[in-house]
């Protein structure tokens, strides 16, 4: 059972921020990378980087972990699952409304021809 | 990421799925889902009015949504904030339609926007819970005859 919950809050708010959204998109490509690795393409410095992994850590959408020196960034999908659960129901509600508006205008366009309009 | 967009191929012209979109008779006919009937439709249309929709669910549980309109250019463009009722204040979102003229009638791009705004967090948790589960009952109840799409 899905709820809004705070961790949906949290999800949410961690995946508002574009850094974070293309640090996660990364991760999707190669996960397991390093945060060296994480921060090269952005144009902020490593610091910088390290919040907005702490963001997402927060959020539990990545694990990290240490090996020697170096910080290994993993991805965790359960809250991003269940963020688009939430959203995929919000979908399905729309998606079935959109479908009889456009029941109900293809049939108001018929009755328009018809009447030579 | 908050927001939810869906895109629709109508064979109706934009000025006929307009005013399905923003008259009480039209939508009266396509609002409620399936099975379950709409018990008010009020719609003040001109920027700054306001719209007020009532539906049943097929549980019989009943809900509503209401909200002002924000920009009123018939044929092309709807957008309204959104919101909805309850014994909780469940927030504001944004809702906004565009319809594009093409060959065979009307492209709709719809698109439901700010349901997780920081400002609005808390009260939407507390409204949304709510709303939602009784969606999702619905949803349960109704999962046969759901029409899946690839919007």
């Amino acid at each position: 059972m899905v709820n809004y919950n705070r961790q949906l809050d949290r999800t949410f708010a961690a995946l508002v921020d574009p850094t974070r959204r293309a640090i996660l998109a990364r991760l999707e490509r190669e996960d397991g990378a390093s945060v060296s690795a994480l921060a090269k393409p952005f144009a902020i410095k490593l610091p910088a980087v390290m919040k907005h992994l702490d963001v997402l850590d927060d959020a539990g959408l990545i694990t990290r972990s240490k090996l020697g020196r170096t910080v290994t960034v993993r991805l965790s999908p359960e809250p991003m699952r269940e963020a688009m659960d939430w959203l995929r129901r919000y979908e399905r509600f729309w998606s079935a409304r959109l479908d009889r508006l456009a029941a109900y205008a293809e049939g108001k366009e018929a009755e328009a021809r018809k009447r030579g309009r | 990421m908050n927001s939810l967009t869906l895109v629709r191929r109508i064979a109706a012209r934009p000025s006929i799925v307009f005013d399905a979109l923003t008259t009480p008779e039209g939508i009266a006919c396509w609002w409620g889902p399936d099975g379950g009937p709409v018990l008010l439709a009020e719609t003040d249309l001109r920027v700054g009015g306001r719209f007020r929709v009532r539906f049943r669910m097929l549980d019989g549980s009943e809900h509503e949504s209401s909200g002002e309109y924000r920009e009123v250019a018939r044929p092309k463009r709807l957008a309204m904030s959104w919101r909805w009722l309850g014994g909780d204040d469940s927030g504001e979102s944004l809702v906004e339609i565009d319809l594009r003229a093409i060959a065979e009638g009307t492209e709709l791009t719809f698109t439901h926007s700010r349901l997780h705004d920081e400002e609005t967090r808390r009260s939407h948790e507390e409204g949304w819970n709510g709303a939602l589960d009784k969606l999702e009952r619905h949803f349960l109840a109704s999962s046969n005859g759901d029409r899946h799409d690839q919007a």
